[in-house]
């Protein structure tokens, strides 16, 4: 027995080597980074809370009427956010609003290209699978640590985590629309004139389309869910009040925040819901 | 005009190792043991020139849609060359560059799918105008040359709506629209009306040889049908395990079977609608000449005297007194016929030719450029019917 627990092996020392190393080598490279992200998701939030509430609240449900052009959903939107006014998490909520969307946009930017490459070369996809697995598997609070340390403390850990969490959802489902894109439409495509790059705008991503949209929905929904774990290394937003809530037991605020957190998903999820 | 020059077709990785057992004359399934690749096509040359229709036809997996798939690069030659008549003269398509191939099938070769293979997302005016979209045209032009083709088709008040709102007839008329759209010579039809229910195939086949007499274009049709095979094609050519076993007219097919496989095809379609009366009738040559007259049947006793014009020809039982003959020209009733012989055009159809042959009570003659050229007797007609030669007399 001893045999075996006498010599630990250094598995977890590897990985805080690999990381000094990464922050020794790049860690210009990663403050950069950094910062650049902080800088525009602040300014983002710094635009939304200039505008006062009964404004935005306004502006929202104009848009959301131009675009599902129902009363009921409208209507539902206007009251959710009167109430998170109301409840006094509106900074929050823009937070984790801004937080949301550089999250799905930073994910649709790098996971449907990714997608979309892993489709056209079977090789790329087999070299994805395990990573992917790996990313959707591992809990984030494992990849939080070193996030944290390369980083450093605040909205940018949170944001990486995240998309570390949410990406694989429209890699995935942009990978399978994409793949799956019935063979006689490409057939079609190409014999009508086609070149690669009109087949995959005018045929391959139109067709894939419903799956790119899903994907976006549960990569918003995913974000979503790692706004409290965001939190827990210093991002703003509506999981701070949470985290705060779990240290003191305080049912009432842990109730609120997270009642504000649920309306903002509906919301969202109701956005990306066209028809 | 298409040529098929010599084309092999191999599926599969490295294709050109399955070229030697080819030659040898191997069979598909040998080749797939020894080399694991599946012969699609073997030598198959055929042409097809402009204002005709050909149809390739046979069973499933015989590898009719694999040659015609050629024609425009959905599948890749192994060996052998399509020529294709272009702007520039006749080209090897699959000697082109990838540039000068998508010229070409924007250009000279369209296609018409059996699932129709139109965009879900796109409204059946934006489907028609798909390719000439890619041809760079602006929006404007695209609409209306879209507009008129669904005029054609008979789809105007459609435009707007998504292909699948309409009917699968109607979805296989934007089809036809799309490619018309093209015009281009050359159009390639993969079963395009395989999909549609009977009553539906039947008018769409009478829409495309409506459209073609007017549009003249080099038609290549696959279908497994041979009743569709043969009221479309101008000439068919029969595949059986990737190789071309006959190319033919339909009368000739119908009539003169050339193995055994056509014949199993053949013996399940009606001939009277495909064979007309130059198929079926027996040239006068065939007939002996005895004192300037030729005998028509010995069991009949029947012998016919040409005369110096066709009113002067005559047709006798034995002794009893000479008939005249009339002229009949499709359209005329049969009903009113006197009882005496007729005089037909070679383009009439088996079917006329058998309702004069009943109610006239006489053979039929058959004349071109104003002279008899043969006779149609119940032999032939029998013949014609059973697939097979029967004793004279």
């Amino acid at each position: 027995m001893s045999l075996i627990t006498d010599n630990k092996l250094p598995v977890g020392s590897w990985a805080e080597t690999l990381i000094d190393g990464l922050i020794d080598v790049s860690g210009g490279f990663f403050d950069a980074i950094s910062g650049a992200l902080e800088v525009m998701i602040e300014s983002l939030v710094d635009v939304l809370t200039l505008l006062p509430p009964w404004l935005f609240i306004g502006i929202v449900a104009a848009l959301v009427f131009w675009r599902q052009r129902n009363k009921g959903v409208t209507a539902f939107f206007v009251l959710s956010l009167l109430l998170i006014w109301n409840l006094g998490y509106w900074e929050e909520t823009i937070e984790t609003f801004s937080l949301i969307v550089y999250a799905t946009g930073l994910c649709v930017l790098l996971g449907v290209p990714l997608g979309i490459a892993a489709a056209h070369r079977p090789w790329l996809f087999r070299l994805l699978r395990p990573i992917l697995d790996l990313m959707q598997t591992i809990p984030p609070f494992v990849y939080l640590i070193p996030a944290l340390t390369l980083f450093g403390l605040g909205v940018v850990p949170g944001l990486v985590s995240t998309i570390v969490f949410a990406i694989a959802a429209p890699i995935r489902l942009t990978y399978l629309g994409i793949s799956e894109v019935p063979e006689e439409l490409l057939e079609a495509g190409r014999a009508f004139g086609c070149t690669k790059r009109s087949l995959l705008l005018k045929v391959e991503i139109p067709a894939a389309m419903s799956s790119i949209r899903a994907g976006i929905t549960q990569c918003i929904m995913l974000s979503l869910s790692m706004v409290v774990i965001a939190a827990l290394v210093g991002a703003d937003g509506l999981g701070k009040p949470v985290v705060r809530a779990l240290n003191t037991v305080d049912i009432a605020t842990g109730f609120e925040a997270g009642l504000a957190i649920v309306l903002v998903a509906i919301m969202l999820d109701r956005i990306f819901k066209t028809k | 005009m298409i040529e098929f020059k010599n084309v092999d077709v191999v599926f599969g990785k490295q294709p050109e190792r399955a070229l030697p057992l080819m030659d040898q004359q191997e069979s598909r399934q040998t080749i797939q043991d020894q080399t694991g690749l599946v012969m699609g096509v073997r030598d198959a040359s055929l042409k097809v020139g402009k204002g005709e229709i050909c149809v390739l036809m046979g069973l499933s997996g015989s590898g009719k849609s694999s040659l015609l798939r050629t024609a425009n690069g959905l599948n890749p030659v192994t060996r052998g060359s399509i020529l294709i008549e272009t702007e520039e003269g006749v080209q090897d398509f699959h000697a082109l560059s990838e540039d000068d191939r998508r010229n070409v099938r924007m250009n000279t070769i369209t296609m018409v799918f059996q699932k129709f293979a139109l965009m879900p997302w796109l409204t059946v005016a934006e489907n028609v105008g798909f390719g000439l979209e890619q041809k760079g045209l602006d929006k404007k032009t695209v609409r209306e040359k879209a507009m008129h083709q669904l005029e054609l088709v008979g789809l105007a008040e459609w435009a707007d709506k998504r292909p699948d709102e309409l009917s699968g007839g109607m979805q296989q008329r934007v089809g036809l629209a799309r490619a018309f759209a093209m015009e281009t010579d050359i159009i390639l039809m993969d079963e395009p009306f395989s999909a549609l229910d009977p009553l539906i195939r039947t008018q769409l086949q009478d829409e495309l040889l409506h459209l073609q007499e007017t549009l003249n274009k080099t038609v290549v049709f696959v279908s497994h049908d041979l009743d569709e095979a043969l009221k479309l094609g101008n000439h068919i050519a029969i595949m059986k395990d990737g190789e071309i076993v006959q190319h033919d007219t339909p009368e000739n097919i119908v009539l003169n079977p050339a193995t055994d496989y056509v014949r199993d095809f053949v013996a399940h379609t009606n001939p009277v609608d495909v064979v007309n009366a130059q198929a079926l009738m027996r040239p006068l040559d065939r007939f002996a000449e005895e004192d300037g007259r030729r005998r028509i049947s010995k069991r009949d006793d029947c012998w016919l005297k040409l005369g110096g014009h066709i009113s002067d020809t005559r047709l006798q039982y034995g002794d009893s007194t000479p008939l005249a003959v009339t002229q009949w020209t499709e359209g005329a009733t049969l009903e009113s016929l006197p009882k005496q012989p007729v005089v037909v055009n070679p383009q009439t159809k088996m079917q006329e030719v058998m309702a004069l042959r009943y109610q006239t009570g006489h053979g039929v003659l058959v004349a071109e450029n104003s002279a008899i050229v043969g006779y149609i007797g119940d032999r032939d007609i029998y013949h014609a019917m059973l697939g097979k030669l029967i004793g004279d007399d």
